[in-house]
C-alpha cells in the first residue's frame, strides 16, 4: 500500500529539500520503492540536490498537462535503483498545476512506489497547498526557532483542514523533524530546546537533524546526505527518521555537537 | 559586553518560548474563522466614508489583541469641509 508524505514547513530555507532527498533515498537504501516530486514549480532545487539537474526532460507539469506520459517525466536516481524523481518546472508558474491534473499524477504514483514523498515549496499558496492536498502523512520540518515554528504551527492547522484526508473526516499523520539542531546552543539556553519546539507544536517528533556541514556538502556534491556519507551525524538521524517513518521503534537519539574542549571555551565565537 | 548583557543573552530561550505560547495561542483562536477585527475596520471606514470623505492615510488604526479582550482604536481624520457640511 503505497503512502504519500508531504515535506512541508511554510518558512523558506528550514530544510524542506534537503529533507525530502535524505528521507527518500534512505527509504530507497532499505529497498522500498520511492519518487520523490518536486512541487516547488518555477523554483525548481530537487534535482539539484539530487544530482539531476542535467537529466530533466520533462516536468510535472507536462505530465499534469497531459503534454508528457508519467514514465517520460520519471527520472531514475544512479545510486539507488529504486530512487525516482519527478521535477518541477523550472519557466512555469505555480498556477499551471491543477487540483485535478495533481489528483491524477498521485494516483498513477500510487500505484507504481511505495512511497511518494511530496517536496513543498515555501509559503501557503498553491504550490503547497497542491503538495500537501492528497497525502497520508506529513513531515513537519522545523527549526528550533520563532518563526520557524510559529509558520509550523500554521501548517499543521492546514493539514487539519485542507487535505483530502481531512476534508473525509479522517486523521493525517503528521511528524515533526526537527532540523539544523544545535546542542550546544540549546544547552547555553540561546536556541529553542526539543522539548520547547514539541511542546508548543504537541505534535510527535520523528528525528533531530544536527546542524552540520556535511548537509551543505551533501548539497554540494549533488547527492542526499545519506548516500553522500552515511556514517555522518545528520545521515544517521535521517537514517533513523526514514526507519520510524516505516513503523519501526528507533529510539530517539538527540545529537550533541561534538565538543572538545575549545569548542567549550569558544563555542560562542562559532555561534 | 557587560555580564549583564551576557546573562540576558544566556537567557533568550525561555523568551522565545513564552512569546510563542502567547502569540499561537491567539492564532489558534482566530484559524477557520475570519479575522472578525479587520472586518469591523472594513465596515466601519465603508459607513464613514459614505457619509464624509476620507483619505486613507489620514486614518489611524491600532489593533490591541490580548488574551481575554482586544481593542481596535480607529482615530479618522475628518476635513474641515465636511465639519461644516455636517453643522449646516
Amino acid at each position: 500500500m503505497a503512502k504519500v508524505l508531504v515535506v512541508t514547513s511554510g518558512k523558506g530555507g528550514v530544510g524542506k529539500t534537503t529533507s525530502t532527498a535524505a528521507l527518500g533515498a534512505a527509504l530507497a537504501q532499505s529497498g522500498q520503492s520511492v519518487v520523490v516530486v518536486d512541487f516547488d514549480v518555477g523554483l525548481r532545487n530537487l534535482d539539484l540536490v539530487m544530482g539531476a539537474e542535467r537529466r530533466v526532460v520533462f516536468d510535472l507539469i507536462n505530465v499534469v498537462q497531459g503534454i508528457a506520459k508519467l514514465p517520460q517525466a520519471l527520472i531514475r536516481d544512479k545510486r539507488i535503483e529504486t530512487l525516482w524523481l519527478l521535477p518541477a518546472s523550472q519557466t512555469r508558474d505555480k498556477d499551471a498545476l491543477t487540483e485535478e491534473g495533481v489528483a491524477r499524477v498521485i494516483k498513477e504514483l500510487r500505484a507504481k512506489f511505495d512511497w511518494v514523498i511530496c517536496d513543498s515549496p515555501a509559503g501557503i499558496e498553491r504550490g503547497a497547498t497542491l503538495a500537501m492536498r492528497f497525502a497520508d502523512a506529513a513531515v513537519i520540518v522545523t527549526n528550533p526557532e520563532v518563526s520557524s515554528v510559529r509558520d509550523s504551527d500554521r501548517m499543521i492547522g492546514l493539514l487539519d483542514s485542507k487535505t483530502e484526508k481531512a476534508e473525509k473526516g479522517q486523521r493525517i499523520e503528521k511528524h515533526i523533524l526537527i532540523t539544523r539542531y544545535d546542542a550546544a546552543r540549546a544547552a547555553r539556553g540561546e536556541m529553542l530546546s526539543i522539548e520547547d519546539v514539541l511542546e508548543i507544536l504537541s505534535t510527535p517528533l520523528l528525528g533531530i537533524i544536527p546542524e552540520s556541514e556535511e548537509v551543505l556538502r551533501a548539497s554540494n556534491l549533488g547527492s542526499p546526505v545519506t548516500l553522500s556519507n552515511a556514517a555522518s551525524a545528520p545521515a544517521r538521524a535521517y537514517l533513523a527518521a526514514a526507519r520510524r517513518l516505516k513503523g519501526e521503534d528507533v529510539p530517539m537519539t538527540i545529537p550533541n555537537g561534538k565538543k572538545g574542549l575549545l569548542d567549550k571555551l569558544f563555542g560562542r565565537r562559532a555561534a | 559586553m557587560s555580564i549583564f548583557g551576557w546573562f540576558r543573552r544566556r537567557s533568550s530561550a525561555p523568551v522565545a518560548r513564552e512569546r510563542l505560547q502567547i502569540l499561537l495561542a491567539h492564532e489558534r483562536g482566530v484559524r477557520g474563522q475570519s479575522d472578525l477585527l479587520a472586518i469591523l475596520r472594513e465596515e466601519i471606514l465603508a459607513v464613514i466614508e459614505k457619509h464624509v470623505p476620507i483619505e486613507r492615510d489620514n486614518v489611524q488604526i491600532k489593533m490591541d489583541r490580548g488574551d481575554a479582550v482586544s481593542t481596535l482604536e480607529i482615530d479618522v481624520e475628518v476635513p474641515n469641509s465636511a465639519g461644516l457640511l455636517l453643522s449646516a
